[in-house]
């Protein structure tokens, strides 16, 4: 590999900082499911490809999903990816791209055979085949039959048996791993091009300018933009900040999905598979309140549809617990060999979380922030677009986006629980295939620009050295708490308003951010104020898309306009921010209303009803 | 007979008392360990407090909680905060475990430790900086266990078949979250870490060579067959009261050991 030692480049405060310089056809910020399924394709495909991770892969946030990952095997029972592509397109609220469902559900099957070929050690059934539990959402007959059985499940530690099985294959390829290194900027040129990224080395502060003739952002979510998550401490959404700061919008912000079962208090994940297996909830009365509010599916019905009823109950007055504030969830009918097999981890989770055995007691739940359907838009290849001179589907050469940092946009204003993993794979493949397409292995690269190391440089100049008088911690648990506070389940104007003033404060607020540590080595001060930079854009443009959102669609549930509006809004909100000014801009796209292919048609828009 | 001398500033000596935080009625004393690389000074311990109305549970809520409210400079891993990831793996009054999911009310001490948490990185490791240990190594001998699905037969076009019974007989090892918990535990990887492989490595070359779907066996077993890499584990057990999910790495080596005694007869 072409690299060049200690080239100095301009003194900032009066310190040099060394940067080592790297080239590699692609560069993948990222090691969970999408960063290494891509990583592994464009290894395959003969290109020079290097994986940065602020994480070692496997403590990636992949590891900590449960229930599944969708696909029509029809191992249970008939299926078809018509039926999954109907179901993703309702579960969308209709804001879901279907040209990308349609690539999604009909390359699902495939994706998740070739995980199993690589070792993911999927519960079986009688027969030996891969297992398939019920979830929410995923349904028969174009919503007409019974629940299907299309989440495919390594008991409830899907996504750690996905993740771990990736990086052994990451490690099969001979990857180039670049771990515990934290990206800090893109390195846009002249013309608009991505031209690589540029990293911190953790364990030795120094910096290293990755050229590349593809970057691919797999950075996850933002779940720690608000107070209450079953994000990681690290899901902060880097790539969205990087893309923001690089003059690029983001899409579809407005929607965060709250998953109706995070552990009271705690925020811990219980996996919707748990209501698969026949788990239900009940409200102070000990009332199966779900069927009231969707007869036919019940606990079954799509998250913002749980969350959101979940939220009736308690406001209500039918709350459990001391300030009858949460909900519980049951699974002590179930047969305990049944728990012991298929829900093992939730089981030690409940114990630990909430001091419940899970084949006695409830266990108390509230809908927790979980998931952001908003991200960086793509194309279904994975290239980044943008909107230029009116042409929404401007592409943006040298970058690309993949798994929940992305917005494909296949989950539209609701993503149904088990289609974020097949969404990792099927699209990390995608990138890797488009990868191989597009770019030639080893192929000579430009010079970079003079400045492509300025604004990352001066970013972590600025924080390393920030002797402000707001601690990084302060002004992030303001963030969080106006989040948690102001755009949840439920959103008013009025409470978005006043959202809008006090997330624009937060953000004017890290002019006085002060940071303690100033070494170099191992600074996780500096990354944890690095971090939150990159949340709190995202914060922002979260917040202003729901106010600018007077309709009530999928997760975006707006008391004062409670009905989906398709005239007016059946289109993706895009997001820009001028980080120096600290404005928002807004504008949309159109929503794709044309499939893949003749195989099927376009899913009409009607009532969405569970 | 030999003298030895411990390197400068190893010797751990006593750091910064913090202040008690103003007002608080339920407090806990952490001693935590501190090193920092950029300077020449020993490491240390330092002394934090606690408010424990205003933390959660966990150890590493109180972490956390010092991070946020004290002292900025405190440094170590995490992530998942429900015992998944396997970042924040440390040492909690003597005993490995993750912090996310060691009970502040769990830990408490002993004799002159009485009624303190001491937290220290996981023992035996190189340190970067104050909790955060150096797992190159660690994971280097993972992936020397080639851990991957090896076939030879022509793959099906859906999935390999495999029987409830045979998938059974990974449960206890796929789970391994890769903490490292085990091995640093381990006497005798202290000792001969840089060739033996160590439990965590050994429980996971296990999982591949009982998966039904593989078919590398004997492959697997010759990259195995050394004095050091398999046979310095002398069933301790420390990795087996160590692992933070419950699992037996002690016993899965047990058996891969039975393998290359069966193998042979």
């Amino acid at each position: 590999m072409a690299i060049t030692k200690s080239r100095s480049i301009p003194a900032y405060a009066g310190q040099a900082y060394p940067i080592t310089d790297h080239t590699f056809d692609v560069v993948v910020v990222g090691a969970g499911g999408a960063g290494l399924r891509a990583t592994v394709g464009c290894s395959q495909a003969g290109l020079r490809t290097a994986c940065i991770s602020k994480v070692f892969p496997t403590r990636s946030h992949t590891v900590a999903a449960q229930g599944g990952v969708a696909a029509s095997l029809g191992n249970m029972g008939k299926d078809t990816w018509q039926w999954h592509m109907y179901d993703t397109v309702k579960g969308s609220d209709w804001l879901g791209d279907q040209d990308a469902i349609e690539y999604l559900v009909r390359n699902a099957p495939a994706a998740v055979y070739e995980l199993e070929h690589w070792g993911v050690p999927f519960s079986r059934t009688e027969d030996g085949r891969i297992y398939q539990r019920p979830f929410g959402g995923m349904t028969t007959e174009f919503g007409e039959g019974p629940p299907a059985q299309r989440t495919c499940a390594a008991a409830d530690r899907t996504g750690h048996a996905m993740l771990h099985t990736l990086y052994g294959q990451a490690l099969r390829y001979n990857t180039e791993f670049f771990i515990e290194y934290f990206a800090i900027d893109l390195i846009m040129d002249d013309d608009g091009v991505c031209r690589g990224v540029i990293a911190l080395k953790l364990d030795d502060g120094t910096l290293h300018r990755f050229r590349s003739k593809m970057a691919i952002m797999a950075t996850g979510g933002y779940g720690r933009a608000y107070f209450s998550a079953t994000s990681a401490h690290t899901c902060t959404g880097d790539g969205g900040g990087m893309v923001l700061r690089a003059g690029l919008p983001l899409q579809d912000m407005e929607f965060v999905q709250f998953h109706p079962t995070g552990i009271y208090g705690a925020g811990c994940l219980i996996t919707e598979g748990a209501r698969g297996e026949g788990g239900y909830l009940t409200n102070s009365e000990g009332e199966r309140f779900m069927e009231r509010y969707a007869p036919s599916a019940k606990d079954l019905a799509s998250r913002d549809v749980v969350s959101r009823s979940m939220t009736m109950e308690i406001r209500g007055g039918r709350g459990v617990g001391k300030n009858k504030d949460h909900i519980y969830l049951h699974l002590d009918h179930l047969d305990p060999k049944i728990l012991h097999e298929r829900l093992p981890g939730i089981s030690e989770s409940a114990k630990i979380f909430a001091g419940v055995d899970v084949t006695r007691e409830p266990i108390p739940v509230l809908p927790t922030v979980h998931y952001n359907m908003g991200g960086i838009p793509t194309n279904f290849h994975g290239e980044v677009l943008t909107k230029v001179d009116g042409n929404p589907d401007t592409v943006v050469p040298g970058l690309m986006a993949i798994g929940e940092a992305a917005c494909v946009s296949v989950h539209g204003a609701n993503r149904l629980g088990s289609n974020s993993l097949i969404d990792l794979v099927v699209f990390g493949r995608a990138a890797g295939l488009r990868c191989a397409e597009i770019v030639t292995p080893g192929e000579k690269q430009p010079e970079l620009p003079a400045n492509s190391a300025d604004l990352a440089l001066t970013r972590l100049d600025k924080y390393r050295n920030a002797k402000g008088g707001t601690p990084t911690a302060d002004l992030r648990g303001r963030m969080q708490k106006t989040m948690q506070d102001n755009c949840a389940v439920y959103r008013t104007g009025e409470t978005l308003e006043e959202g809008h003033k006090q997330i624009h404060e937060v953000w004017a607020g890290i002019t006085d951010i002060g940071t303690t540590d100033r070494s170099l080595i191992w600074n996780s001060d500096l990354i944890e104020t690095l971090e939150f930079d990159n949340l709190i854009t995202q914060a922002v443009v979260t917040m202003d898309s729901a106010l600018n959102r007077p309709e009530s669609r999928g997760a975006h549930a707006r008391e004062d306009y409670p009905n989906r509006d398709d005239k007016d809004w059946m289109k993706h909100t895009l997001s820009w921010i001028d980080d120096e000014k600290r404005t928002v801009t807004l504008d949309d796209r159109p929503v794709h209303t044309y499939t893949l292919s003749n195989d099927i048609e376009y899913i009409k828009p009607k009532a969405r009803v569970y | 007979m030999a003298e030895f001398n411990l390197p400068q500033n190893s010797r751990l000596v006593e750091g910064k008392a913090w202040p008690k935080p103003a007002g608080a009625s339920k407090l806990t004393e952490f001693k935590i360990y501190r090193w920092n690389p950029d300077d020449t000074e020993n490491p240390r311990t330092d002394t934090y407090f606690v408010d424990r109305e205003d933390c959660g549970p966990m150890v590493l809520d109180a972490l956390i909680w010092i991070k946020s409210k004290i002292d900025p400079t405190l440094t170590f891993r995490r992530s998942c905060r429900e015992g998944i990831c396997g970042s924040c793996a440390m040492n909690m009054d003597g005993k490995n475990g993750l912090a996310c999911t060691t009970g502040i009310d769990e830990c408490g001490g002993t004799g002159k430790n009485s009624g303190r948490v001491a937290i220290y990185p996981l023992p035996h490791m190189p340190v970067i900086k104050d909790l955060v240990p150096d797992l190159t190594r660690f994971y280097a001998q993972h992936a020397s266990i080639e851990p991957w699905l090896k076939t030879t037969s022509p793959a099906p076009e859906k999935e390999w078949a495999q029987e409830k019974g045979d998938r059974e007989k990974l449960d206890g090892l796929y789970e391994c979250i890769l903490c490292a918990c085990c091995s640093t535990s381990c006497p005798s990887y202290w000792w001969n870490g840089d060739r033996y492989l160590g439990p965590a490595a050994l429980l996971q070359a296990y999982r591949w060579l009982i998966d039904s779907r593989d078919e590398a066996t004997g492959e697997r077993l010759d990259n195995l067959e050394d004095p050091f890499r398999l046979y310095r584990c002398h069933t301790i057990m420390n990795c087996a009261n160590a692992c933070p999910k419950g699992l037996n790495p002690a016993k899965a080596i047990a058996e891969v050991k039975k393998m290359m005694v069966t193998r042979q007869v």
